[in-house]
């Protein structure tokens, strides 16, 4: 395999990860402040459409964009209102916005199956784009691809080093600890929801204007679910999740070549099949590994908080 | 009405008053000034309770006053409203002298009052440097700064603290170590103190005294909420009492006895138990531990290493130990909850029942009762009817093929509400909607009238009120007489002594050797509590 | 006058069975403003989504065969919610039970008698049970996640039976179109209701409630699985077996699922296709959640979600509105239930603002 069969195939893992990053970056911080959002899929779904809908409506994808991430918020507004302040089952109102971002996004996508969209431009940065190999490699992306990387090391210094990101996880780490020396658990917590959607609907916009420039009903298949596994895969840790999305990215992509590559015989829902199986072999491995990686969950994951008052 | 209040009002504030100008050091001139903190008329109500109803007292700069009620008398409540938690339903607080709003923790400690909570207030997997900050306002950027500071203040005031150690790492009285030296960061005006002693030793009791001393020393004022009364009479100047949730008196512990200031909390005569005399050959043995180990279940727990012990008919063991020593999984290992990792680990009546499970070690005669009442030993959603279903239903035949036999569950949990005068509308009542005492006599009684042949509680009175742990103590007690062998693990030394004919130590997921509770000395059980032998995990020095 | 939340001292009952109604008002006056916004003419719009169905044997036929697939799965799906066990991945078991039962089916083709429905029903339980195991096995043994396991494998089985159906379970005189023979009749489910689809899954479906109540309200296992999910320590204490539970629960859903899944493929669709159901699996979560996890509940709730298939059928056909319109029911639903829920643990109440001072 030479450099010529090797870029494109690169370039391509970098488009398969990015989704899963960003989705991932965010519902990391979601976690840790001790809340789990199992809608990421919904809201990346609603993310996508809603970018795909502004950017062919005012021809701008920075508009889309933008749209996408008030969209995500929006949701998990919706998710907040109702686990932090009506203390509703997390899991169950997790699993409600998945059903209702699938049916939302396939509601306003009616009218735009078939619609094309032009895809989301690279950034060319004169000079260092046109070196060869390494600049299509490293500079030879579209905004978004930047923004995952950007907001993985934003977050990765956020949690580790900036005073706001330690009361995140100290909230995540014990909410009564937190409360009682007087921080505010409940909008620490909707802070780092609120985050959460802003992340899977750019999530979702990278989808419907970068990776297939189109609107499908359904297009995340799975990818919310996939992040979610990602962030426990990490074991809560920025620069594994953006790792892991990478090794996820380059599954995917794997699947797609063996198939170019005549398929060898298997058929290509069988290849189809790679990234989910890769996902729970990945699971059962932490789980069960001795690294234990569940260790490493914030102690107040999914569980409600509600302050005397 | 508003004249009986400023009656009652008046009436403790001359008593207060009385106490402290008695209590004080020589060279007092608080008694002009303000008062560092002063309370009047605080109520606060919660859904069916009135915490506080019109609470006051005053704490005079350098004082040390204390805040005396047995469990459920609204202490906590109160000093929650003094450090901005929660917000008083009416009332004012003043301090220096001015009024003022708490309306958060960080306004609390604007104002210099700090606080060391019963239930820390600590995240077990992050440093003490990073416990310490999130307990500042203004820790500054400089952790490197904010390390060397922590250094010096925890060396000079004796509690010595590594601030690069994760909390989960630290014993219980190194993490009471955190909460006061982040106070002391502070440079506190007011500490407020709940329950401190509690989780300590005996030895550790006398050293956090010191440094107490040495703050008041420096000027500062100190709330200390305890319902132990020895302690009170040995530290504080001034004395408060509260019983359901109101002012019943104000006194100089100094010169109060142990007995008229418990009177005074409980308001009515101190019932002592009764105790069998004689008997004490106690009969065969019914339960051994033989080198009983386990890792610990929780993350931060401590393992169960080689653990020895035996249990004869008749009498009542007690197990001493500050919390979190592996009393948990001690508990949960003998009940089956765990399973040992070789069935003779555990022996009942010389068979060995190690790798069994709960129901099938009930059968075989073992009750226990766990140490949280809400969700472990009660299910609080479920009715007194399902929760007598819980654990009796093997035992006493609750069940016809797979079905349930409600009639008969239903006939026995309203036995255990009359025979523990367990205070209830009825038997379908949710258990979490009883109090805390009423719902431990249920379930201990629903254990005792299982009639066991073993009886293992954990905590048998923790935050029960003085009448109901009187029944409760008395049940076991009675239940020793009939011949049953009762292991109590507990970390009240007092109840333990009373109770006990032999006590043993657990300490770093080890179990001393039993001793007689009639010769044993405080300090002795004091010395095995702080793990004198050899702990592995020693505290940074 | 102020308004004050108050946790009660213990949950509301009446409010327990009052929510599902609450949530549907909340529905359908919030389904007023969607239609509103979409264009059409609200009261038209709710007439022919929650009404017209109704109006005709097809549609009250049809609203059975759609009920039964739900109310099956739901059933089994409560039980789990109950014990905390989440299982998303129903509609999985599905596909695995179609297609277990669907071999069967294809494997006599040419026979007849009254044995193969029998044979197929229990390929089927069997088909969506064991797929059910993958994630309690893994759950049981080494504690992964089964929200993320159940889920995954639902996107294994859909591409699964795409192979089949696109492969060896072709049918060969079909011209190539990517699905299975036709049935024989002796594999297809016998009719109830004359001239309609109706099939003798909804009685079955009915009779699984009814059992799956007098398991869950009698039985020691009931008991076991409550108490398990209200208090797992309680349940530990009390000696009940937590993985033997998991195991119940889940092998009991895919069997559930799985019959559904055999039912769809013997009864309605009469073949196997790439597409088997409409998200039974999911929409089912809502139905146990909306039926307050209780079997009778459930009956009721899955008549609804039924209903709400057919509305946007005909909104569809009627007022040409995208059938999409049936999913954003279905979660705005779910919302108002779990929202209205704070209802049951905790009350509003009014309070006069007390004199400040003494």
């Amino acid at each position: 395999m030479n450099i010529d069969t090797l870029l494109p195939m690169l370039l391509t893992v970098i488009a398969a990860a990015t989704p899963l990053l960003l989705a991932a970056i965010g519902e990391l911080v979601t976690e840790k402040s001790g809340v789990l959002n199992l809608g990421v899929e919904g809201m990346m779904l609603v993310g996508a459409v809603i970018a795909f809908a502004v950017t062919v409506g005012t021809g701008s994808a920075i508009l889309g964009i933008i749209a996408a991430a008030f969209a995500g918020i929006a949701l998990s507004l919706v998710f907040g209102l109702l686990t932090l302040t009506l203390m509703a089952n997390q899991v169950a109102t997790g699993l409600a916005l998945t059903i209702f971002g699938i049916g939302v996004s396939s509601l306003i996508g009616s009218s735009y199956i078939g619609t094309p969209v032009e895809k989301l431009a690279v950034l060319h940065i004169p000079g260092l784009s046109d070196i060869p190999v390494l600049g299509p490699l490293l500079f030879g992306h579209d905004i978004l691809v930047y923004a995952s990387v950007a907001i993985t090391v934003l977050v990765a210094w956020f949690l580790k080093s900036s005073r706001a990101g330690l009361i995140l996880r100290a909230v995540g780490e014990s909410d009564l600890s937190a409360h009682s020396i007087g921080y505010d658990v409940i909008k620490v917590r909707y802070l780092a929801v609120m985050f959460g959607g802003l992340c899977s609907g750019i999530a979702g916009a990278y989808l419907s204007l970068s990776y297939t420039p189109m609107w499908v009903e359904g297009m995340t298949a799975g990818r919310g679910w996939i992040a979610l596994a990602l962030v426990a895969f990490a074991s809560w840790r920025p620069w594994r999740v953006l790792g892991g999305a990478y090794i996820f990215g380059g599954v995917t992509i794997l699947q797609l070549y063996l198939q170019g590559a005549g398929g060898i015989g298997i058929p290509a829902q069988v290849m189809n099949m790679l990234p989910y199986l890769a996902t729970i072999i990945v699971l059962t491995v932490i789980s069960a590994g001795p690294w234990r990686g569940r260790l490493d969950a914030p102690a107040c994951l999914g569980k409600p908080f509600r302050p005397a008052s | 009405m508003v004249v009986m209040t400023q009656r009652h009002m008046l009436h403790w504030r001359y008593r207060v008053l009385r106490g402290l100008g008695l209590g004080m050091e020589p060279s007092d001139k608080a008694v002009k000034e303000h008062p560092r903190l002063e309370l009047s008329g605080i109520t606060k109500a919660f859904p069916g309770v009135i915490a506080n109803s019109d609470v006051g007292f005053k704490v005079a700069p350098g004082e040390i006053h204390a805040l005396l009620g047995e469990n459920g008398a609204g202490k906590s409540t109160l000093v929650k409203q003094i450090y901005g938690i929660l917000k008083p339903d009416s009332g004012s607080i003043l301090w220096d002298g001015r009024e003022v709003d708490i309306p958060s923790p960080h306004a609390a400690r604007a104002l210099g009052i700090g606080m060391v909570f019963q239930h820390f207030s600590l995240f077990e997997a992050m440093t003490v440097l990073e416990n310490v900050a999130l307990g500042m306002d203004d820790p500054g950027k400089d952790r490197v700064a904010l390390a060397k500071r922590i250094r010096q203040v925890s060396e000079s005031y004796g509690l010595p603290l590594d601030p690069a150690r994760e909390v989960h790492t630290l014993s219980v009285g190194e993490r009471q170590r955190i909460e006061i030296v982040r106070c002391l960061l502070q440079s506190p005006r007011l500490l407020v103190m709940d329950e401190p002693t509690s989780v300590l030793t005996p030895q550790e009791v006398g050293k956090l005294f010191e440094t107490l001393r040495k703050l008041k020393s420096e000027g500062c004022s100190i709330l200390y909420i305890s319902h132990k009364l020895n302690e009170i009479k040995e530290l504080c100047d001034g004395a408060t009492i509260l019983r359901g949730g109101k002012v019943v008196a104000a006194c100089n512990p100094r010169e109060e006895t142990a007995r008229s200031m418990a009177q005074l909390m409980i308001g009515a005569e101190f019932r002592s138990v009764a105790r069998r005399e004689g008997g004490k050959d106690a009969g065969p043995v019914r339960m051994e531990l033989k080198a009983l180990s386990m890792a610990p279940e929780m993350a931060h727990g401590v393992p169960l290493k080689s653990i020895n012990l035996s249990l004869r008919g008749g009498e009542i063991l007690g197990i001493a130990g500050v919390a979190g020593n592996g009393q948990g999984d001690l508990l949960a290992a003998i009940a089956g909850e765990r399973k040992a990792a070789t069935a003779g680990a555990v022996v009942m009546d010389g068979k060995p029942v190690g790798r069994l499970g709960p129901a099938a070690r009930r059968k075989l005669g073992l009750c226990t009762v766990p140490e949280e009442r809400n969700g472990h030993g009660a299910v609080p959603d479920m009715s007194l009817t399902d929760n007598a279903m819980l654990s009796a239903h093997k035992r006493m035949g609750f069940m016809k093929g797979g079905f349930l036999d409600t009639a008969k569950s239903r006939s026995f949990a309203a036995e255990v509400i009359k025979r523990f005068d367990v205070r209830t509308p009825g038997t379908e009542t949710a258990a979490g909607s009883l109090s805390g005492g009423n719902l431990q006599k249920f379930i201990v009684g629903r254990e005792i009238l299982q009639k066991p042949e073993i009886l293992v509680v954990a905590q048998p009175t923790w935050g029960v009120d003085a009448a109901a742990a009187a029944t409760i103590q008395q049940a076991l007690v009675d239940l020793a007489a009939t011949g049953s062998a009762i292991l109590v693990i507990s970390q009240d030394l007092d109840e333990l002594l009373t109770l006990s004919d032999r006590i043993a130590v657990i300490n770093a997921g080890q179990v001393s050797e039993a001793m007689p509770a009639a010769t044993v000395s405080v300090e002795e059980i004091g010395l095995l509590m702080g793990g004198i032998h050899g702990t592995p995990e020693k505290g940074a020095a | 006058m102020a308004l004050k939340i108050e946790a009660r001292r213990q949950i509301s009952t009446r409010m327990l069975y009052m929510t599902p109604f609450i949530a549907v008002a909340a529905t359908v006056v919030a389904g007023f403003f969607l239609f509103m916004m979409l264009g059409a003419d609200p009261f038209e719009a709710l007439y022919v989504f929650f009404i017209s169905p109704l109006e005709t044997k097809y549609g009250l036929s049809e609203l059975g065969v759609k009920a039964a697939p739900l109310i099956m799965i739901a059933i089994g799906l409560a039980l789990g919610y109950r014990a905390n066990i989440w299982n998303i991945g129903a509609e999985g078991q599905l596909t695995l039970g179609a297609v277990c039962g669907g071999a069967v089916a294809l494997a006599f083709w040419e026979e007849q008698g009254l044995y193969i429905l029998p044979l197929m029903a229990l390929a089927g339980m069997a088909g969506g049970a064991a797929y059910a195991a993958i994630p309690a096995f893994l759950k049981t043994k080494f504690n992964v996640n089964e929200i993320l396991t159940s889920l995954m494998l639902t996107y294994v089985a859909t591409l699964f039976l795409a192979v089949l159906v696109f492969g060896p379970l072709k049918d060969p005189m079909g011209f190539n179109f990517p699905q299975s023979r036709m049935f024989s009749d002796s594999a297809t489910l016998p009719i109830i209701w004359e001239e309609t689809r109706l099939h003798i899954g909804f009685v079955v479906a009915l009779l699984a409630a009814v059992a799956g109540w007098v398991l869950l309200t009698r039985s020691i296992i009931g008991f076991q699985i409550r108490t398990l999910g209200s208090a797992p320590a309680a349940a530990r204490y009390a000696g009940f077996d937590r993985t033997r539970l998991t195991w119940f629960c889940l092998m009991l859903t895919g069997a559930l699922a799985g019959l559904a899944g055999t039912f769809e493929v013997a009864g309605p669709i009469g073949q196997l296709v790439p597409n088997i159901s409409p998200g039974y699996g999911f929409t089912a979560i809502i139905v146990a959640f909306l039926g307050r996890l209780h079997p009778l509940g459930i009956i009721a709730s899955g008549l609804l979600m039924a209903l709400s298939y057919m509305g946007g059928e005909n909104a569809q056909i009627n007022l040409s509105l995208p059938q999409a319109v049936t999913g954003v029911f279905q979660g705005m639903l779910l919302f108002f239930l779990l929202a209205s829920d704070f209802l049951v643990r905790y009350r509003v109440r009014r309070v006069k603002p007390l004199a400040e001072g003494v």
